[in-house]
């Protein structure tokens, strides 16, 4: 793979900057424009291992929904994977928020993010 | 008679409310009209709230809970299920819910904290008759994050706000095919992060300087034809397109929820539609105070519990009758570009920090801070946007002897 330069912005936190990252070889040589160490982190895992965290609902048995997420970044190409398999549950109250969900789905749990029941 | 009543449970409410309650004011009475604390943020189920406050990434409901858990640990008293029909400007407040009827509350103080609402289709003015699949994008939000049903299939939004952001990537994640996003002006309101993370991930074109300008069917939304907008954002003959779909997101603003306050006969602020304020959050009627989206639309929740424990901690002060600093009476005004300034006045003379919003986006600027004439602060910035909120402290020792702080912005 050639030398090349990839521009992107970091979605970490809302100042949303803009990077510019060089790779050779599809290794990451050089990152700048990002304001803090997470943003190199980011620009590395996005040209590498493209993760995102990922919020979607689950039914509970009394007809309501419960707001979930994933502990950490899942693999970008699962997300759609990951909704379709929570799409299919139903879970019983009460719940708390950081109650595990499902254990360990494309690398992470899907934990509630709000006490219900 | 109630030492504190806070109209709103949401984010800017529940902050007031510890705020004053860790003020020393343990009679404080919160009123939410919906059955459950937290406001907005239990249907906005996606991450990125609490980074400035938490230090961490929470979602909505994670953010809302932390504030009710605490409203709920420290024992402040709040009813739900409850509308406030009126405040005057003596500070009685008529209300109603279910158990009570209507009944009235005196207070010694009060916190406005309703929030904002959608700008809604009536406010665009685009042709068509009235079928059914034209949702606010908050509306649609609250449908598929709390209701569990989805509202459509095929989806354009309109106008690019985050909440328009974020629910084209929610209603993707739920297997609708989201066609475009188009936007007005020639720039996003959104967060670049969101463009990134909601439109970008799914290959989700964001048309700027496009618009709708009209909505086909009947009964159902069928499609909608949207445009090329000029400069001056009026369409453009020949640019036209149709786009099928069922369904039509208005994600065009957000509108400070301030009936309540005009009733009371407080001045309000033509561009931020909310009250005018003091650096405390006093409105021009003493002891009562605003903050949060009733104030100024803000794009961050971090920002609105910081503004909103002020607010709280002006209104203990307020009720304690505690000294406070030096008197003085400041205007705060702004140049064109930048739209307008949080607060507006300034009444005692300690730091302060101005929120403000620009009109447009520049780059390579200086935001500059006058006071009576003379420059009192400059600072360089390389971007600012205006959805995007700024803010510049003022240190109390230059604001001695002075009438007036302009807020300016010079381009290189």
């Amino acid at each position: 793979m050639a030398d090349m330069k990839r521009n992107m912005t970091c979605i970490v936190c809302p100042m949303g900057c803009t990077l510019e990252v060089e790779l050779a070889e599809g290794n990451v040589t050089s990152v700048t424009g990002n304001t803090c160490p997470r943003g190199k982190d980011y620009a590395v895992s996005e040209c590498t291992n493209p993760r995102r965290t990922v919020t979607t609902t689950v039914a509970c048995q009394d007809g309501s929904f419960v707001p979930v997420k994933t502990s950490a970044p899942i693999p970008k190409g699962e997300m759609f994977n990951l909704v379709k398999e929570l799409s299919k549950i139903t879970i019983s109250l009460p719940i708390k928020a950081g109650d595990v969900i499902i254990k360990d789905i494309y690398g992470a749990d899907v934990v509630a993010a709000k006490s219900m029941g | 008679m109630t030492d504190l009543v806070i109209i709103g449970g949401g984010p800017a409410g529940m902050s007031a409310a510890v705020a004053a309650y860790e003020k020393g004011i343990k009679d404080i009475l919160i009123l939410e009209r919906d059955d459950e604390l937290g406001g907005i943020l239990n249907q906005c189920i996606h991450n990125g709230f609490g980074l400035h406050r938490f230090k961490e990434e929470l979602t909505g409901p994670e953010y809302a809970g932390r504030y009710a858990d605490k409203v709920k640990e420290l024992g402040i008293p709040y009813k739900l299920g409850t509308m406030v029909l009126d405040i005057t400007p003596d500070k009685v407040i008529t209300a109603t819910n279910r158990e009570e009827g209507i009944f009235t509350i005196e207070a010694k103080a009060v916190i406005l904290a309703m929030g904002c609402r959608e700008r809604s289709k009536g406010a665009l003015n685009i042709p068509g008759s009235r079928p059914a699949g034209i949702y606010s994008a908050g509306t649609a939000q609250k449908l598929v994050n709390i209701k569990g049903f989805m509202p459509g299939k095929e989806v354009v939004i309109l106008g690019s706000g985050d909440i328009g952001l974020i629910m084209a990537r929610r209603m993707t994640l739920e297997g609708a095919k989201v066609h475009a996003v188009c936007e007005l002006m020639p720039y996003s309101g959104g967060l670049a992060r969101n463009i990134e993370q909601c439109l970008n991930d799914f290959d989700i074109p964001l048309l700027l300087s496009h618009t709708v300008v009209k909505v086909h069917g009947k009964d159902r939304v069928e499609g909608v034809t949207i445009a090329k907008v000029d400069e001056r954002r009026r369409p453009v003959e020949g640019t036209e397109q149709f786009i099928k779909c069922d369904t039509l997101l208005l994600s065009v603003g957000l509108i400070p929820e301030n009936e309540l306050t005009q009733n009371a006969g407080i001045n309000l602020n033509r561009i931020t539609s909310g009250a005018v304020v003091d650096q405390d959050r006093q409105t021009d009627i003493e002891g009562v105070f605003a903050c949060g989206n009733v104030l100024h639309v803000h794009d961050l929740v971090d920002f609105v519990s910081e503004e909103a424990a002020i607010a709280g901690e002006s209104a203990a002060r307020y009720i304690l009758g505690s000294a406070s600093e030096e008197a003085t009476d400041i205007e705060v005004t702004t140049d064109g570009k930048i739209r307008y300034s949080v607060p507006q006045r300034i009444t005692a003379k300690k730091d302060i920090k101005l929120y403000f919003r620009v009109a447009d986006v520049y780059r390579n600027i200086t935001i500059k801070a006058e006071a009576d004439g003379k420059v009192i602060l400059s600072r360089k910035k390389a971007k600012v946007a205006p959805g995007e909120m700024e803010t510049i402290v003022i240190k109390k020792d230059v604001l001695q002897d002075i009438r007036q702080i302009n807020l300016s912005i010079g381009e290189e």
